[in-house]
């Protein structure tokens, strides 16, 4: 495996189109939820264990070698809100395009033909992953660490946020990612081998709501 | 780490904690009830009729009035349920061309009871070609000290009908809620249609914060699956904001399906997010 390879997929500097998207932090900051360091941790501790367990999982068991088009369904049905659909292949179909320049494999190649509108992010990112040699708890770190540090990082613009407190606050929330990460790629070794019904599905409502309140807006400065 | 975040428990995970599908059942506690409700209505070519109705522990189940071709179910409370260390099964049926509906006498109360184990809530719906199901309980409160895991299992076959609500409060008046972990898993066609994990109240990270319920003591759910719904629409938005209770009514990626998701500091609230849902998806 190549440890740089990891470090290229989760930096922010890959062209996978990440920085337009707030990780719904945008609708909670218009809302007031979100209105300080503490509360944007809060909202990043609740993502993280909601929709980045279940996105870190699906991306570790493409990695892990499971059928990617299986993946991209389990996807769709743990995403109920359309927004976010439309939001995760649109992520997945940039990603794609940068993965298959990165990490050229003949899985990504059947992957583009068979969606071309995109598949779900998640699982693009677990097969550049699997592309470069990586392990599936190596995917499943990069989605669970993109999952707070794209919020944290929306929020400091949204917000004027001390860029130093969102910094600390991912810092302080890493044992918790990595024990997210862990329990992903768990659970994609085990869905291997009993099937993609084993693979978390946590969700979170006040996400799925905000995200279709927040595409509704005439003016945003972050696509979701 | 600051000595005032909290520790990564193993908790952390809990999404991983329920069984997979197939997986013996854990004993559960020696004090707990075990039982398994069935209710099955068939087609006989005319009307529906209920070939089994199979009441055990805490559910009592009734034939109620007929409602043209649609039986009517309703599920009474016997006993306390679900308490700590219970495993409860609720198995529902409509076979081919049937029409059936059930409901629940009161609101299921999940109380702590004799140990802090959890209980489990496992309800499992099949719906057949051309059948119907309405599954509209009463609402699932989660008392202070209680443990529960509900999973709804759901089978649909490709003509099947569904509605389905499902609303959860988070403690009585003025009290925090117990622990309250569902997951809902719905095939249709053998395709999974939607599948979703939700987990509240300690020790559970950051369900209470601004990603999760944002305090908000009610959330609930309206799922319509059926060919002859109107799937072509834009999501419709109840609600301004989030502070007073909002909903959104949307198609599935794999329809013909909508789902209604709200939430409201209190369950009156809830229940007009989702009437209204109804309503709209009903084109009324």
């Amino acid at each position: 495996m190549s440890r740089a390879a990891l470090l290229l997929l989760a930096d922010g500097r890959f062209p996978a189109g990440g920085h337009a998207h707030s990780g719904g932090v945008e609708a909670a900051v218009a809302h007031g939820a979100v209105h300080d360091t503490d509360s944007l941790e809060a909202f990043c501790r609740g993502r993280l264990h909601t929709t980045g367990l279940t996105t870190a999982a699906l991306a570790a068991a493409a990695a892990g070698g499971h059928d990617p088009l299986l993946l991209d369904d389990a996807a769709d049905a743990r995403t109920p809100a359309p927004a976010l659909r439309a939001a995760a292949r649109r992520l997945g179909r940039q990603m794609l395009r940068a993965a298959r320049a990165a990490f050229p494999s003949a899985e990504l190649e059947r992957l583009a033909a068979a969606r071309p509108q995109g598949a779900h992010q998640p699982i693009v990112l677990g097969l550049a992953a699997r592309a470069a040699g990586l392990a599936p708890v190596d995917a499943a770190h990069a989605v669970a660490y993109e999952n707070i540090g794209g919020p944290a990082t929306a929020a400091v613009r949204l917000l004027s946020l001390d860029p130093l407190d969102a910094s600390r606050l991912l810092a302080r929330l890493g044992p918790e990612t990595d024990a997210v990460a862990a329990a992903a790629s768990g659970a994609a070794a085990r869905a291997m081998a009993e099937g993609i019904d084993v693979l978390p599905s946590a969700s979170s409502p006040l996400l799925d709501i905000a995200a279709e309140q927040h595409a509704a807006w005439s003016v945003r400065l972050f696509a979701s | 780490m600051s000595p005032s975040s909290p520790p990564v428990s193993a908790r952390a995970t809990s999404g991983l904690d329920l069984p997979p599908a197939g997986a013996p059942e854990p004993p559960g506690h020696p004090d707990g009830v075990h039982a398994t409700a069935r209710i099955r209505a068939a087609h006989n070519g005319r009307v529906t009729t209920l070939p089994q109705l199979h009441s055990d522990g805490p559910f009592h189940v009734r034939r109620m009035r007929t409602s043209g071709n649609t039986a009517m179910v309703g599920i009474i409370g016997a006993m306390s349920a679900p308490l700590g260390g219970d495993r409860l099964t609720l198995d529902i049926t409509a076979e081919d061309r049937a029409e059936l509906e059930v409901t629940t006498a009161a609101a299921t109360l999940a109380l702590r009871g004799p140990t802090t184990e959890a209980a489990t809530y496992d309800v499992r719906l099949t719906v057949g070609e051309h059948a119907r199901l309405r599954w509209l309980p009463q609402p699932l409160i989660s008392a202070a000290g209680s443990n529960l895991r509900q999973t709804y299992t759901v089978e649909l076959a490709a003509t099947a009908r569904l509605m389905l609500r499902e609303e959860q409060l988070l403690g009585r008046a003025d009290e925090e809620p117990g622990h309250l972990v569902s997951r809902i898993l719905v095939h249709r066609a053998g395709r999974p249609l939607l599948d979703q994990h939700t987990a509240y109240g300690a020790p559970e990270p950051g369900w209470n914060g601004p990603a999760v319920l944002n305090g908000h003591r009610a959330v609930g759910q309206l799922l319509l699956v059926g060919p002859r719904l109107d799937i072509r629409r834009d999501p419709v938005l109840l609600g301004t904001g989030t502070k007073d209770g909002c909903a959104v009514l949307a198609p599935l990626a794999d329809g013909p399906a909508l789902l209604a998701t709200a939430i409201a500091p209190n369950a009156s609230t809830l229940r007009e997010l989702l009437d209204k849902a109804h309503a709209h998806a009903l084109n009324r």
